[in-house]
């Protein structure tokens, strides 16, 4: 068995143009090249997307989930950010 | 730290009343657990154990059908029979790497499926000798693994649920084969048609016992269910399961092999269902314990594939180192 773990990848794809990388999964590979190679082989099989984007793993900066609520809760209490917050006459119509 | 790449990391949590408590109460809000929330270490092994079993299940199911793609007998049946047999490598990846999520490696998870100490699923452990298994294993083993999956779609740990919503996409394709295949055997000579009805005399008990041991002595189920990993219980799948297939059976003029196979008005609350004979638990064991016709061939097949891949692992990684290397020398170059 060998004693090196082979890089873990997470895998991002375009469905089609005009929408986001989205993260699908993730590979092992050793190199970038090979990573984008198992990335189309593994997620793309039926015209899943028109681009991938791979990252190693120990690359992404995540928030610290122990501080979910003081990262975002507070934004629960924000109300005057949304349109319903204001009051106009329903003769304006849509607005 | 703390974006999936979990492997190794410290993942205790102090399992106080209120915690499990609390984290109960999420699963009942039908809220999803994700990689990084704190979870009860008995709910980690009990998806550890499950995705990677399904997994392992994946990678070993593409032998016995890999098993027949030199020989398929047209070239529109070989490139199903590929595709088919890629796609299940595929799942056991998708599989693998929602297991890395909580923690496991894929090393140690290909290490515990070559020891004998991961189970995977005991329909892999019978042969295919003839074209028919083929079909019968689309048609059956495929149509049981999609009962199966369907609910885990909902599973309330997000990797495995999104990782199954994949795969149930292209389980489709893989029992619409196995069926056509089936009935273009059974429409065809009484030699072929012979040759389905064999396959599915086979295939058709292993197929049920895929589902699992009876409620009454499946000793995960009730924690699984409360935790929502699980939604239905193991006889209440296989009872879809058959209420499903006998009909596909009568379609092509074949004859599933239990005669004690009736309809049952009363059954599934009075909308009827079929009653169907006793299954023998005591094969069931055996083949999950080891005993199976193929158990041993499967792991040799394993151990072979990476035995013989790990040169190009170790030559992979080295590539990547040198080039790694080189493209530091060159900037450091550069920068003189
Ligand atoms: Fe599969
Ligand atoms: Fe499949």
């Amino acid at each position: 068995m060998s004693t090196q773990h082979m890089p873990l990848w997470e895998v991002f794809i375009r469905p089609r143009n005009g929408l986001h990388h989205k993260h699908v999964g993730s590979i092992h590979a050793p190199d970038d090249e090979m990573a984008l190679q198992a990335a189309r082989d593994v997620y793309t099989r039926r015209e899943e997307g028109n681009s991938i984007w791979v990252v190693r793993s120990n690359d992404i900066v995540a928030s610290d989930p122990d501080k979910a609520a003081e990262n975002f809760d507070p934004a629960g209490e924000k109300v005057y950010r949304h349109p319903s917050f204001y009051d106009i006459p329903d003769e304006v119509g849509h607005m | 730290m703390y974006s999936q790449g979990l492997i190794g990391a410290d993942t205790t949590t102090e399992e106080t009343e209120e915690f499990l408590a609390a984290f109960q109460a999420r699963i009942d809000r039908e809220e999803k657990i994700e990689p990084n929330d704190p979870m009860p270490a008995a709910y980690r092994k009990t998806l550890i154990r499950q995705i990677g079993q399904h997994a392992h299940s994946e990678i070993v199911g593409m032998l016995p059908e890999g098993n027949w793609i030199t020989r398929a007998p047209s070239l529109r049946r070989k490139l199903a029979l590929l595709a088919k047999v890629q796609d299940e490598g595929g799942h056991g990846l998708y599989l693998y790497s929602a297991a890395e999520t909580l923690g496991v490696s894929r090393e140690q998870m290909t290490e515990e499926l070559l020891a004998g100490k991961a189970k995977y699923s005991s329909i892999f452990n019978y042969p295919t000798p003839t074209w028919a298994d083929i079909g019968a294993i689309g048609w059956l083993v495929d149509g049981a693994a999609i009962m199966n999956q369907v609910p885990l779609c909902r599973c309330s740990f997000g990797p495995y649920a999104r990782a199954m919503v994949r795969i149930c996409r292209e389980e489709s394709f893989h029992q619409r084969q196995g069926y056509e295949l089936m009935m273009t055997l059974a429409k065809g000579t009484p030699e072929q048609k012979e040759m389905a009805q064999d396959a599915l005399n086979r295939w058709w008990w292993p197929s049920l016992m895929m589902f699992g041991p009876s409620d009454s002595d499946s000793s995960h189920s009730d924690q699984s269910m409360k935790w929502k990993i699980k939604r239905f219980s193991n006889d209440e799948l296989r009872q879809k399961f058959v209420d499903a297939t006998v009909p596909q059976a009568e379609l092509i003029g074949l004859t599933m092999p239990d005669p004690d196979l009736r309809w049952n008005e009363a059954k599934n609350g009075g909308q009827g269902g079929y009653d169907f004979g006793a299954i023998d638990w005591d094969e069931f064991w055996r083949v999950v314990k080891g005993g199976g016709p193929m158990n041993r061939d499967r792991i040799a097949a394993r151990q072979k594939a990476w035995d013989d891949g790990a040169w190009v692992r170790d030559a992979a990684l080295a590539h990547a180192e040198k080039r790694r290397a080189r493209a530091a020398s060159a900037t450091l170059e550069a920068a003189e």
